[in-house]
């Protein structure tokens, strides 16, 4: 009660103030009234302005009234200097929304524990092994029987929950028409109940829902995709939707919050595990398994009791690997398996992203040290130009924290202004990034909630701001001697040789920023220029899949009715479009002899296929009509040059362990092209015929296939809704998937190198400019506490020259100590972003030497008013002043 | 004659206890009440008076309020309030304590 009433007083300290006046003047009017003297009674009751101070130090909370007091006073400075004060908020609000923005998002994919009930007991299991590019590598695959085997060993101690990828699939509500695409995703019946998460309709999965491969087609909505797809319609309950040839019937909605397991993926439809066809299969690795401990069981307890099982597993497993190579066996076989703490949930965006967001939060931290570097020299001067005010202050008896806290207030009001600006700034930038992470047909949706997280955050790092570049002016500040700042005589050299420190200081980071910048940079140029080996301009992928699924003969049927259409020029077939993420890998071995350890990769197409890539054909010849797989092949270049020394292949064989071992007769050379990834080597890639027989001479079937289309003229995309109709009428029990030009498949490769390269420049620019005003401020400063010394000097007979050079000599020795120093910390720095950055060699002269010259330049710009202003100074004028 | 600083401590106990006989009294009137009640020998000053009304006000042992008087004046009232009370009766039991205190000392020696 009592502490409120004096908060709230220092905040009407008028009113306050004014009726204790009030309350004397009744007294003494009570006095008077009495009878006695007047002057008696003033005398009586002494100083009243002494008096009334008395009792305002008992009614307010004094540190809180001068604490107004002091708010109120830094406002008034920052009000008088209007432009100063924007450029420094501007650019701390610059530089605060930027981390608040890369916070936002690094907490959102990276750290943010997943809504569900005790999610720090939540673990996953990995296997970590060496990739088949001989990479360490680890995945999260589980196969269902080995799920099995381990969820009955550790019963007492953990659930186990599997959790399939989230995956874009086809489905259709009422005819088969209208294919919709949403993310579906299989998980334990038991998961629901084991995360805590409540129904916001119907009812949720339970273990009853999830016992026998096939006998449950019951689906779970998530809350966005209800609200989403069905406007949160209570009807949707009890709607069904066929996914492949299976009807599901819509049994309930997720509460709001759960959105699933994958930052990055928001998961619309929930499935049980039995329902995925790979519940039966001992080889099909589908989903990830979570663990989820019960009390007092430990993380590697639970490790150390499935590692056996999982190598069993595993040996059992390879006994059944026919065709493959002894090291790649061997491999398979020394995986380990890992417990990792999940509480944040597990996703590929987080593997893929977590060195690059770690990578953009340095950045965004160098350019706020910078911001705050530029804001202390600020203060800085200021404080020297308040020198005199400081010492009078001291005089009267301010004790010294009264003055850091005077000089921390208007700090802090800095500060906290930036914050709010940069937190508009984020509230606006984060989702923005986001957006930019678009794959097509899989953009990131992540959620970014502005909560207490956030704003907790806000505040520690306006304070953290506050006293970075606040604390050291304030406390020098204080330091003032009141008898020589009085007379005029302030030592201004160490603060002079602070503000140069701080110089060299932000340089350093500008030059870290503009070298990784300019590693980003050229990596994204490396990648986004390197040739696929085919002619992505002009062609068109329409992805189908066949339900139930149809010959291939139908496909190519419809491919010749397409041909038929305007603009196309040429139809071909191929079972999915490179770099499109699908890859079909296998083991070859020549002249009957071992496998080579090279994974090869297979792709089946028709006809004109790589006429229609245009992928010139080397030797031999394409496939015909006639052909068909098994029996002939068309092998690219890398192929021949790993199996055949790099003789022409044609007319020779090879067998592989695909489709339980076939033989091919090798028809066709081609050049090397991109297959499923940009970064590494051209690997070796065997194409088969489209047109393929199983073992009784029937034609096969295929559950979906690309047809690939060049067409002529600009903008392919407008003829999306012919294909969709041709497809549609010509081929009754074809859906299309989706279509996609291959220039779109080729750009996906480089998301992440142009996301980096983008706000990598962004920040560089930020960066450059913060730096630049910096460096004029102090070099501007440093002429106006040395206009006397150079007056003299001009006054006596100086040359221009020799003035320039006092002026600016310091300035630049800062730059230069300051960029050798980045230079060490930018080759400090290559080892942590290696994985950042492709075919670019950090010991390149380009990247140390560009920064360089940029610095360089944006120092000779910075100092030119400083070296003009120095020439001009008038000694006769300046003396007289002094 | 004692003077106002011979008070020590005990000015709190006084206006608690002048307040608790007659609510209502302003400033003025609580100093006039410990002059005469005392028989003109203790005597609280303005300088101290108030500090002290303020104080006990702030740790919520009164509570004043502005009112127009008879003759037409605005004035502050003080009163006490149940912590008041409380207060009061630990001081004044305190103070007994005290004075038997140096009393027994007084006697003894």
């Amino acid at each position: 009660m009592s502490i409120w009433s004096r908060v709230a007083n220092v905040f009407r300290l008028d009113r306050t103030s004014r009726e204790i006046d009030e309350e004397f003047a009744a007294h003494m009017q009570e006095a008077i009234d009495e009878g006695r003297d007047p002057e008696e009674v003033r005398k009586a009751f002494g100083s009243l302005l002494r008096q009334r101070e008395a009792s305002l130090d008992i009614r307010l909370l004094g540190w809180l009234d001068s604490l107004r007091s002091d708010v109120v006073f830094g406002w008034r400075l920052l009000w008088n200097a209007k432009a100063t004060s924007a450029v420094a908020i501007l650019s701390l609000g610059l530089a605060i929304g930027s981390s608040m923005s890369a916070f936002r998002i690094i907490d959102a994919l990276l750290l943010r524990p997943l809504p569900i009930r005790e999610p720090e007991r939540l673990y996953a299991l990995f296997r970590k092994g060496i990739g088949p590019d001989g990479r360490p590598r680890t995945t999260a695959s589980t196969e269902y029987p080995l799920y099995r085997q381990m969820r009955a060993a550790v019963e007492n101690q953990a659930d186990l929950i599997a959790i399939s990828y989230a995956a874009r699939r086809d489905l259709t509500y009422s005819s088969d028409e209208e294919t919709e695409k949403a993310y579906v995703q299989y998980v334990s019946g038991s998961m629901f109940d084991k995360f805590g998460v409540r129904p916001a309709l119907g009812r949720l999965l339970t273990g009853n829902d999830d016992l026998s491969p096939g006998a449950h087609p019951v689906a779970v909505l998530s809350y966005d995709y209800w609200a989403r797809r069905f406007g949160c319609d209570p009807n949707a309950n009890g709607r069904r939707f066929r996914i492949a040839a299976v009807e599901y019937e819509v049994i309930g909605v997720a509460g709001r919050a759960f959105t699933g397991t994958e930052p990055g993926t928001i998961t619309d439809i929930f499935l049980p595990t039995m329902m995925n066809e790979g519940v039966t299969q001992p080889n099909s690795s589908w989903f990830r398994t979570f663990v989820r401990l019960k009390p007092g069981a430990s993380a590697n307890q639970i490790r150390d009791a499935l590692s056996p099982i999982f190598q069993a597993y595993q040996e059992e497993l390879a006994k059944g690997f026919k065709g493959w190579p002894k090291d790649r066996l061997q491999q398979l076989l020394s995986n380990q398996l890992v417990i990792e703490p999940a509480a944040a949930g597990v996703s590929g965006l987080q593997e893929e992203y977590r060195v690059a967001l770690v990578a953009l939060g340095v950045l965004v931290t160098l350019i706020l040290m910078i911001a705050c570097a530029n804001l202390a020299n600020l203060m800085m001067a200021q404080a020297s130009a308040r020198a005199r005010e400081m010492a009078l202050r001291v005089a009267i008896g301010a004790g010294r924290w009264r003055l850091i806290q005077l000089v921390l207030a208007e700090s802090a009001l800095i500060a906290l202004s930036g914050a709010v600006l940069g937190g508009a700034l984020a509230w606006w930038s984060a989702p923005l990034v986001v957006s930019m992470i678009n794959p097509p047909d899989h953009p990131v949706r992540l959620v970014l909630p502005a909560d207490l997280r956030v704003l907790g955050f806000a505040a520690a790092l306006a304070a953290f701001v506050t006293i970075l570049f606040g604390l050291g002016p304030a406390v020098r500040a204080s330091a003032v001697k009141p008898a020589s700042a009085l007379k005029g005589g302030t030592g201004p050299r160490s603060r002079r040789r602070m503000m140069h420190v701080l110089i060299a200081a932000q340089v350093a980071f500008c030059f870290l920023v503009l070298f990784d910048t300019g590693l980003f940079t050229a990596t994204f140029d490396r990648l986004s220029n390197k040739p696929t080996g085919f002619a992505a301009d002009g062609v068109i992928n329409v992805i189908t899949g066949g339900r139930p699924p149809q010959s291939v003969l139908l496909w190519q049927q419809v491919a010749r009715q397409l041909r038929s259409l305007p603009r196309v020029e040429t139809v071909a077939l191929a079972s999915f479009p490179p770099l499109s993420g699908s890859m079909e890998g296998g083991f070859v071995a020549v002249n009957g002899g071992q496998p080579g350890g090279a994974l090869v990769r297979f792709l089946s197409v028709s006809p004109s296929w790589f006429g229609a890539m245009k992928i010139p054909i080397l030797g031999g010849r394409d496939f015909e009509e006639s052909d068909a797989s098994p029996g002939v092949a068309i092998v690219n270049q890398t192929f021949a040059n790993v199996y055949f020394n790099g003789e022409s292949p044609v007319g020779r064989s090879f067998e592989t362990n695909r489709d339980h071992g076939m033989r091919c007769r090798i028809v066709g050379l081609v050049l090397d092209s991109r297959y499923d990834d940009m970064r590494g080597p051209m690997a070796p890639v065997v194409y088969l015929p489209f047109r393929s027989v199983d073992a009784n001479g029937q034609f096969r079937t295929a559950r979906g296939a690309a047809f690939v289309l060049r067409v002529s003229g600009s903008n392919p995309l407008a003829l999306v809704p012919m294909l969709r109709r041709e497809i549609t009428r010509a081929g009754p029990g074809l859906l299309v998937s989706r279509i996609v030009p291959q220039t779109e498949l080729v750009e996906q490769q480089t998301i992440r190198e142009r996301l980096l390269a983008m706000l990598a420049s962004f920040f560089a620019v930020v960066a450059l400019l913060l730096a630049g005003i910096g460096l004029y401020g102090v070099l501007n400063y440093s002429l106006l506490q040395r206009r006397r010394e150079l007056g003299i000097r001009i006054a006596i007979g100086a040359p221009a020259r020799d003035i320039v050079r006092r002026a600016t000599v310091d300035g630049f020795a800062m730059v230069l100590a300051g960029a050798v120093t980045g230079l060490v910390l930018a080759l400090l720095s290559v080892r942590y972003i290696e994985s950042l950055v492709y075919e670019v060699k950090a010991t390149d002269p380009a990247p140390l030497i560009l920064p360089a010259l940029i610095l360089f330049i944006a120092a000779l710009l910075a100092s030119v008013p400083a070296a003009i202003g120095a020439v001009r100074i008038d000694p006769v004028e300046m003396l007289r002043a002094e | 004659m004692p003077k106002a600083d011979s008070l020590q401590g005990s000015l709190d106990l006084l206006v608690l206890k002048i307040l608790s006989r007659r609510p209502r009294l302003h400033g003025y009137a609580i100093m006039t009440a410990i002059q005469s009640m005392s028989g003109e020998v203790l005597r609280a000053e303005e300088g101290s008076l108030y500090p002290a009304l303020h104080r006990m006000e702030e740790a919520g042992w009164i509570r004043a309020e502005w009112v127009t008087t008879e003759t037409g004046r605005r004035a502050r009232l003080y009163e006490l309030t149940r912590a008041g009370a409380k207060q009061l009766d630990l001081e004044e039991s305190r103070w007994r304590a005290v004075t038997s205190a140096v009393n027994r000392v007084l006697r003894m020696a």
